[in-house]
């Protein structure tokens, strides 16, 4: 087994879009996206490019405008990266409300960061963390499984959601869409990890694990956080020494659910071995190892911090989890909902409810509810305004994404035809020369210079 | 944060400048002006919220993705 004294780290998300006039929507999906990307295809001549950050856009399946993070070796910079998706989408949904206009047609373009629209349909957003080809990827699932049903409690975005019974305040947006533990379906069937096996890297050495049970965060100390504690969690994994409780639960996608409907955090869901344990158990369990474990080997200087703010959340929500507003998403939406709700006395159920649910995700700074409490400082930051704007240019100089954001800037500037992907960097003249980079955490390489110095 | 961790690890966020006297009393304190900053955000909130919500939310429909 491989230890990571680095780690590359990813995150991708699906944006919801919509196209409204006076509430009444406008145009279909399909056409918004075509609104937006307008700007993307004149710059990249396709709606699938690398952006000069390092990052990948593009239009996924559903018409979902996709933002994929350059390779991270900082979990500041994964974040500051991520925001930086929310501002470049912000800019391109400026355009196209322009692009409209021009063309006579009333309307505003909303995007969101969310994972669930009003028909049940969801969208993801995913992890990736860099790990080692040599790891049991069956111990590797045991482990870090449990772990990932259950952290919704200080990373979910919260959902207001309507039941048989009424509707109810639950935790997690994807806990309802979750159907499997581990596979390699996405759309179909959506698992907590998915296994396909692309590492966009050298595969002798490494594989890429692609966590998609994840809600979208607003918060960036979240984001932080549910990278970090993860990033904690595969390093202990990692270490011969470590040795895991098995915490298997007996229902997974069962206990997902029941976690994600328990705003206390503390109701116990079962165990495979016939014990019951709350989300909040598992989670003290996992972090009381890892504060031994920092003891014992250290961790470095931003998984400590990670790990502090673990222990600040795990510590807050065993007395009182609703203390918490100012870090978590769905703790933050919980109080405007339900203190809107009580304010008006209107119940949950309405519409008005369920459109601050909605544009808490807004990713408009005028019109998103999160944007205001995170203006007003409500809600905790990691990462400044000028970390994020940077972000938006400007890739982590210290990976591969480096040698990428170059390499484009160079060819963008010379006018020259090019394709580029996680690993490839392709000059499509007659000579087609390309160059393969199989190393994410190779930031200089000779063959990249003499391919930019050749342009 | 526990005793435990504090001796291994420091803290990039805080840094110590005097002693507290009384804690809790710092941390209502804070609590307290949470709850104004929220009230006033609830105040401006209908301003900021679309219109028509129940039009709004419902037409709110995306395809599934990933």
């Amino acid at each position: 087994m491989q230890e990571f004294s680095r780690r590359i780290y990813g995150l991708e998300n699906e944006y919801g879009i919509m196209c409204t006039l006076k509430g009444q929507r406008r145009l279909s999906p399909d056409e918004v996206a075509r609104y937006l990307f307008r700007k993307v295809v004149t710059w990249g001549r396709s709606s699938n490019v690398f952006l000069p950050n390092g990052s990948r856009l593009y239009l996924d399946v559903g018409s979902h405008p996709e933002y994929a993070t350059a390779e991270c070796d900082s979990l500041l910079d994964v974040v500051a990266q991520d925001r930086a998706g929310e501002y470049i989408l912000n800019d391109l949904r400026i355009a196209a409300e322009e692009r409209l206009a021009d063309e006579g047609i009333r309307g505003e373009i909303h995007i969101y960061k969310n994972n669930t629209d009003s028909a049940g349909n969801s969208y993801g957003c995913h992890e990736n963390y860099l790990t080692s080809r040599t790891d049991d990827q069956s111990r590797l699932s045991d482990v870090v499984i449990p772990f990932l049903i259950t952290r919704q409690i200080f990373c979910g975005a919260g959902k207001l959601l309507m039941t048989a019974k009424g509707p109810l305040f639950t935790i997690a947006q994807r806990a309802e869409h979750i159907w499997e533990t581990s596979s390699s379906a996405t759309t179909r069937s959506r698992p907590i990890i998915n296994t396909r096996d692309e590492p966009h890297a050298d595969a002798e050495h490494y594989r890429r694990l692609h966590v998609i049970v994840g809600d979208s965060n607003m918060s960036d100390y979240a984001t932080f956080l549910k990278v970090g504690s993860m990033a904690c969690v595969l390093r202990m994994f990692e270490n011969p020494e470590i040795d895991f409780r098995d915490l298997t639960l007996e229902s997974p996608v069962r206990a997902i659910r029941e976690i994600s409907h328990d705003i206390t955090c503390k109701k116990k869901v079962k165990l495979k071995n016939g014990k019951e344990m709350s989300a909040l158990d598992i989670q003290r369990i996992y972090l009381d190892k890892a504060i031994s474990y920092s003891e014992r080997f250290g961790f470095n200087e931003e998984e400590t911090r990670a790990l502090q703010m673990w222990e600040h959340c795990v510590t807050t929500i065993e007395s009182d989890p609703l203390q918490l507003e100012t870090e978590v998403d769905w703790v933050a939406k919980y109080h405007l909902v339900s203190r809107y709700s009580e304010k008006h006395d209107i119940s949950l159920g309405d519409p008005r409810c369920h459109l601050i649910d909605l544009q808490y995700h807004d990713i408009d700074p005028a019109r998103g509810i999160y944007y205001h409490l995170r203006s007003k400082n409500i809600m905790k930051s990691v990462c400044s305004e000028e970390q994020i704007v940077a972000a938006t240019t400007q890739a982590p100089t210290t990976t591969r994404a480096h040698l990428r954001s170059q390499f484009i800037t160079a060819a963008q500037l010379k006018k020259r035809d090019y394709t580029v992907d996680w690993v490839h960097l392709k000059i499509n003249d007659q000579s087609q020369r390309t160059v393969l980079c199989k190393n994410p955490f190779k930031n200089v390489d000779e063959r990249v210079q003499k391919l930019i110095d050749s342009l | 944060m526990s005793e435990k961790i504090r001796k291994s690890v420091s803290n990039p966020e805080v840094t110590p400048v005097e002693v507290i006297e009384d804690l809790a009393l710092v941390k209502n304190a804070q609590a307290e002006n949470l709850k104004a900053d929220l009230d006033n955000l609830l105040d401006e909130i209908d301003s900021i919220l679309e219109t028509n919500a129940e039009d709004f939310v419902n037409s709110y429909v995306q395809k599934g993705g990933e």
